[in-house]
């Protein structure tokens, strides 16, 4: 099937979930920020743990290839952090604004205007950066387990016990 | 009306779902979630209408160029997964301030929006310094068990509350 056609079908499965999730919130974003209401930190950690098991069947079955975004560590940590401080003002991250504007959220078209225009941005400094900053730490595309010499599964593992208790903590506190 | 709005599946329920969905995307599209990289597909799309030579000349347009990909496609299904669930069961909604904004700074819909714009600024910036938004680092590196997903991940977190916690210092927690 076309690649286009399928891209649409997976955004609507993906868009229709976080609309039900109630993840698309600005309420719920600035909530979990501000540690009083966990709905999103759940969703979003669920469907990694999820998708880290089956992708990673789909990789060692040869399936699929890694596709593995590479590990900058200086533009990793200010462009992360840099990320945070304006989440906190939008209260809506690129692929939940689209969703928010779905659900009537109209306040979300101003915040993917601003979005546009901070890639503008972007594009306009990349030659400062392309060679400085972006290139501190570079570590290439590396894999947890490949640093720490060992098998997958170990790591998969031991992030779904990580993540159960996770889990089993906030319902405990009720966030 | 409020219960309505509230009522929403669980989100271990639609999480669970959406890892599904990650996985059949990787099988059959052979693609990872992202979200930010089609943003500066589409500005460069729109800046080229005013100036295409410069578009072209551009390093970072070169690399992410103005184009229609599985990407920009599956962003712009997420606008329509999520007005057919919002439709559907009745929680679509116009808004133009959301209830936690306007319990801090008002019921001024300019002044939200003027706030959103800035924030959309700031956070795309980051995101492209970065390499990637959310769905591009959790849902499209965490799951490959990524070291730059992790890193990145954890300074949105980061980021985001401290300074969710300094602007909203002093007020009601509900």
């Amino acid at each position: 099937m076309n690649i286009l056609v399928n891209g649409l079908i997976t955004g609507i499965f993906f868009g229709f979930l976080l609309q039900k999730g109630r993840v698309v919130r600005y309420d719920k974003q600035i909530g979990a920020l501000r540690l009083m209401d966990m709905t999103i930190v759940k969703f979003f950690f669920s469907a990694i743990l999820t998708g880290m098991v089956g992708v990673a069947v789909l990789h060692n079955l040869g399936i699929t290839r890694p596709l593995i975004l590479p590990a900058n560590i200086g533009a990793n940590i200010a462009g992360g952090l840099i990320f945070g401080i304006g989440w906190a003002i939008i209260g809506y991250c690129p692929g939940t604004s689209v969703g928010a504007l779905g659900e009537g959220r109209i306040d979300a078209l101003w915040g993917i205007f601003g979005m546009l225009a901070g890639a503008a941005l972007f594009a306009e400094i990349y030659p400062l950066m392309s060679e400085t900053i972006m290139k501190w730490g570079a570590q290439g595309s590396v894999t947890l387990p490949q640093i720490l010499g060992i098998n997958d599964w170990v790591v998969i593992s031991i992030f779904i016990i990580i993540g159960c208790a996770f889990f089993y903590w906030l319902e405990k506190k009720g966030l | 009306m409020e219960d309505k709005e509230e009522k929403g599946w669980s989100p271990y329920l639609s999480g669970g779902l959406t890892g599904l969905v990650i996985i059949v995307a990787a099988w059959i599209s052979k693609q990872y979630f992202g979200a930010s990289t089609c943003f500066v597909r589409i500005s460069g799309y729109i800046e080229q209408i005013f100036s295409p030579g410069y578009v072209e000349r551009s390093d970072y347009f070169s690399r992410f160029a103005p184009l229609v990909d599985w990407q920009v496609m599956m962003v712009l299904g997420i606008l329509l997964g999520s007005f057919i669930a919002s439709k559907t069961d009745g929680s679509f909604k116009l808004k133009a301030v959301p209830d936690m904004w306007a319990s801090r700074f008002g019921n001024n819909p300019v002044r939200r929006a003027v706030f959103a714009f800035l924030g959309g600024i700031l956070l795309m910036f980051g995101a492209r310094l970065a390499g990637g938004c959310p769905s591009g680092y959790g849902l499209g590196a965490m799951v490959q068990l990524a070291v730059s997903g992790l890193v990145v991940v954890a300074c949105f977190f980061a980021g985001g509350i401290i300074f969710a916690n300094i602007i909203y210092r002093g007020s009601e927690r509900k």
